[in-house]
């Protein structure tokens, strides 16, 4: 936790999107399957695609689509809880933070995600 | 400290600060960590340490630091009141509080006893005198170590496991010792009387001497004051200036006793942990659990975990008792005992004794199975034995190579690793994960690790292919003194419940449920969706027990079964079309060199089961691969029938004997679609030549002049596994009833990613010939069962919305 906290650090208000009107336009709630993904593709990006996940009680969390072990898509993985388990080597990954779970160590990257009148808004850097 | 804990909670007082007390507190911590305000009496003046190590200590092999299991820092991060050196003299049932011998007192809503047992201590005079001790904790480890460095001769009375620990580290720290031992031979209640007299041989060849069928008559001071003299009943006496007693011990009942609960041979509880006071909880070496008493830590273990779900308020969860098996290791010996050693009329025997070699091996057998055993001086394949005891596997099968061990049946990539113990520090032990041995024993010793699982989840070690088990197994016993994981049985499905793959198929079956929220919810799943491995396995045991009623759920199914294609290192994915048979044709491969070029497909490879692969997939192409191909699933991505291998058979071969290819095509014809609990991989050869190596196949054929053998359970996977013979049928008909009834009976019983193999192992070959041979009308009905269930399943390649794939995975969303 101390090595990755940079980068799991609580994102502040304006990272969070909170402000009316931040974030981009993804997709409508509906288009996510429940406990799981949709894949938000950044073409020629070089940190690669996002994931959007719906939990089972309609939140949604946003993660650098790459596990922090080796590079697994996240989006494929089986979500359950708060947590998605990559498809690769079955780390799990906290969606909330992007933290690997304990005996694993590592981070994927956050992003701002938030839901208005059942669209999902999501703020890329 | 969490914020939401509210001011007053309910109290906690645990009586005895050892393995049992603590371990029940450690499992009520994760289950609900604000539960209780926890104060804990120790009479030693130590932290919670495991009692087991003691004798490496007083051995010199291991330090007090070393064996401590739970810190004081532990039991302050925890917020526990710890009150170590201080004995609770006194409990007051109708004012709910203890007082201990210096008047500290403590109220208490829930009082867990743990005080453990006492050494017996003999009725013969001069037992009081300076020197004599016995052997149970830190104090007298302590007396040990201090002894042999001022005094010469040490008298060990008792030649039980304790005792000749004792004698061995007494002998290391330079003493001359005898051990006074009243039976015919050492460590009776462990050994036959062979193992025991080259046990004895070789600890004299150490040193030690011993005097065996002595009785102790009385213990005689010195002019010191000091003991000074064994005097035995033959009249011969021994010098002695320190006596330890190993003569057994008694459950400690006397607090329990004065403050009215019942008792008998120990403190009364019923399978809730409770006695006869509800507010007042036993457990560990000092309970009575109908009617048996344990010392054994595995059983303490499993009580520790239900006394806490209790305390814990979610009231789930019985103490049934404990299958009771004793393995041990002396300490200086290779020495394993386990079960019933000693046999009966109704027993047979297996023997390897070589005495001038120093290995002796025995094995007794009941009905097929492995009852006990003892090994010396070779104890290798001891925890694969006690694995086969513990599980009740039949051994009918291996019986012939039993006696040779694990490595003799066949042991792929793993020869001559069998030794943990001889491994350097950075061994590797995990291939998969890339375990070496150092960080396994680390873990294990850092983290007071016990069990395999515990091991699994804090080092991934054994936790991705499972075939390192045994040496981790290895392991855990060298380092923790025994590996106290529950018999896979008794092992719940993941840590979301309490409920092992049995009860979960039972309760699905027995109740009619059919759909994972609802198994979830009258299961008492302690997570709201479960994980990614109860998911999957819940989902299976739904839509195989319930055909055309439960409802499939792709969210609770890996991704490859999700997407039906292979996910690749890279996130691309591999698609391998179904080839009946192994056959194609021209315009099949026309169409597979075509979706190669329109869709770059970098990697074309022929597989094993005779078919191709499509290596490099984008998954936004699969719907558009599939239809160009338009051939069937493979199915090579799923948990479920892969392919029928064969051979050219008489069709063409100048050997063969019966048309192999059209039986293969039939099988699969039959057969594809089908959901398993593993994969399920076939083969039919024409004749006994076995092209199409039908011995190492979950169902492989193999056509002879009169008709086709059947075999079944074989396995080419992690460890090489031969396949049985089933039965000798004559037509093709037969041939596809039997399999198919003996797949179903693996589908409707079989555990979740078990396969074939391993469930007939659990099951016993004779009652898969129970069911599938000697009762021709639950054959039929096994094998009608299976084909109802596959009559209109969807092909998942051409029939996207009947068999609920969810198309939205295929296409990516872009941010506007």
């Amino acid at each position: 936790m101390k090595s990755t906290a940079s980068l799991c650090r609580t994102p502040s208000p304006r990272e969070r999107g909170e402000r009316r009107g931040e974030g981009q336009q993804v997709c409508a709630l509906a288009d996510i399957p429940v406990l799981g993904a949709r894949v938000v593709e950044r073409p020629g990006h070089p940190d690669g695609n996002v994931a959007v996940f719906r939990t089972a009680d309609d939140r949604v969390f946003a993660v650098l689509d790459r596990c922090p072990h080796k590079g697994g898509p996240l989006s494929q993985g089986i979500v359950f809880g708060d947590r998605v388990a990559c498809p690769l080597h079955n780390w799990s990954i906290e969606l909330a933070t992007g933290e690997a779970v304990a005996p694993d160590t590592g981070c994927t990257r956050r992003f701002p995600v938030k839901i208005e009148r059942g669209v999902v808004y999501l703020t890329l850097d | 400290m969490n914020a939401r804990v509210p001011l007053t909670r309910p109290r906690l007082v645990v009586v005895g600060n050892g393995m049992a007390g603590m371990r029940t507190v450690e499992e009520l911590l994760k289950l609900a960590p604000d539960a209780y305000e926890i104060t804990v009496f120790g009479s030693e003046p130590h932290p919670n340490y495991n009692r087991i190590l003691l004798s490496p200590v007083l051995a010199g092999e291991q330090t007090l630091d070393q064996i401590v299991l739970n810190t004081r820092e532990w039991y302050e991060e925890n917020g526990i009141t710890l009150h170590a050196g201080k004995t609770v003299t006194r409990i007051d049932r109708a004012r709910r509080v203890v007082e201990t011998a210096e008047g500290v007192c403590a109220t208490y809503d829930r009082l867990l006893l743990a005080t453990g047992s006492t050494p017996f201590i003999l009725p013969i005079p001069g037992v009081d005198l300076p020197g004599v001790i016995t052997y149970r904790d830190i104090a007298d480890t302590e007396a040990m170590i201090a002894a042999a460095r001022e005094h010469r001769h040490a008298v060990v009375i008792g030649g039980g496991l304790l005792g000749l620990e004792a004698a061995n580290g007494l002998k290391l720290r330079g003493m001359d010792v005898t051990v006074v031992h009243l039976m015919p031979w050492l460590m009776e209640r462990q050994l036959d009387r062979t193992a025991a007299q080259m046990l004895q041989q070789s600890l004299e060849g150490k040193g030690l001497a011993f005097r065996l069928e002595a009785k102790t008559e009385a213990l005689v001071a010195a002019e010191s004051g000091r003991v000074g003299t064994v005097r035995l009943a033959s009249g011969e006496t021994l010098a002695a200036d320190l006596v330890v007693m190993a003569v057994g011990i008694r459950p400690n009942v006397a607090l329990a006793k004065s403050a009215g609960l019942h008792c008998d041979r120990g403190i009364v509880v019923n399978d809730t942990l409770q006695t006869f006071d509800p507010r007042v909880y036993a457990i560990g070496e000092c309970v009575a659990h109908r009617g048996l008493t344990y010392g054994l830590v595995a059983p303490l273990f499993e009580m520790a975990k239900v006394c806490a779900n209790h305390l814990a308020g979610y009231g789930i969860g019985r103490y049934a008792g404990s299958q009771v098996s004793t393995k041990l290791k002396v300490t200086g010996v290779d020495l394993f005992s386990a079960g019933d050693f000693a046999g009966g009329d109704d027993t047979e025997e297996i023997v390897l004794a070589d005495p001038a070699g120093g290995v002796y091996k025995k094995l007794v057998i009941r009905n097929d199975k492995l009852v006990g055993g003892v090994l010396y001086g070779d104890t290798a394949d001891g925890t694969w034995y006690f694995k086969l005891l513990r599980d009740g596997r039949s051994v009918a099968g291996i019986r012939d190579r039993l006696m040779f061990g694990e490595a003799n049946l066949g042991d792929t990539g793993h020869e001559g690793q069998s030794r943990a113990l001889a491994m350097t520090d950075d061994a590797e032990v995990c291939g998969c994960n890339g375990v070496c041995k150092g960080a396994i024993v680390k873990a294990i010793k850092a983290k007071g690790l016990f069990t395999l699982d515990d091991v699994r989840k804090h080092t991934k070690a054994s936790s991705s292919c499972g075939s390192c088990t045994g040496l981790v197994e290895q392991l855990l016993m060298a380092t923790a003194g025994g590996d106290y994981s529950a018999p896979a049985k008794l092992k719940p499905v993941c840590g979301c419940t309490d409920r092992n793959h049995q009860e979960v198929r039972d309760a699905i079956r027995d109740q009619h449920l059919l759909s994972i929220p609802e198994a979830m919810r009258l299961l008492e799943w302690r997570t709201p969706n479960g994980c990614a491995t109860c998911r999957p396995a819940l989902n299976y045991y739904l839509i195989s027990t319930w055909p055309k009623e439960a409802i499939d759920d792709p969210q609770s199914r890996f991704i490859n079964e999700r997407a039906h294609a292979n996910i690749q290192k890279d996130g691309t994915f591999s698609v391998i079309p179904r080839m009946w048979g192994g056959e194609t044709n021209s315009s099949e491969l026309r169409r597979i060199a075509d979706v190669v070029d329109k869709y770059g497909i970098r990697t074309v490879k022929v597989t094993g089961g005779q078919r191709i692969d499509l290596l490099g997939v984008k998954k936004a192409d699969l719907p558009a691969v599939w239809s160009d191909l338009g051939m069937a699933s493979g199915h090579a991505y799923a948990k479920a029938l892969r392919t029928v291998k064969t051979c050219v058979g008489s069709e063409w071969c100048r050997f063969g004997t019966q048309d192999s290819t059209a039986m293969g095509k039939a099988l699969e014809r039959a057969l594809w679609r089908m959901y398993a609990p593993h994969k399920v991989k076939l083969a039919v050869s024409g004749c006994p030549r076995n092209c199409a190596e039908s011995g190492i196949k979950d169902v492989g054929v193999i056509g002879v002049d009169s008709g086709w053998e059947i075999y079944v359970a074989g396995n080419g996977g992690i460890k090489t596994e031969v396949a049985q013979f089933l039965v000798k049928v004559k037509t093709a008909d037969e041939v596809l009833e039997y399999s198919g009834a003996f797949l179903q009976l693996y589908r409707e019983e079989g555990w979740y990613l078990e396969r074939t193999v391993h469930f007939v192992s659990r099951v016993g070959l004779d009652y898969v010939k129970k069911r599938v041979l000697d009762d021709a009308d639950g054959r039929r009905s096994l094998w009608e069962r299976l084909q109802f269930t596959l009559d209109g399943e969807p092909d998942p390649w051409h029939e996207m919305s009947k068999a609920r794939i969810d198309m939205r995975q295929f296409e990516a969303v872009a941010v506007t």
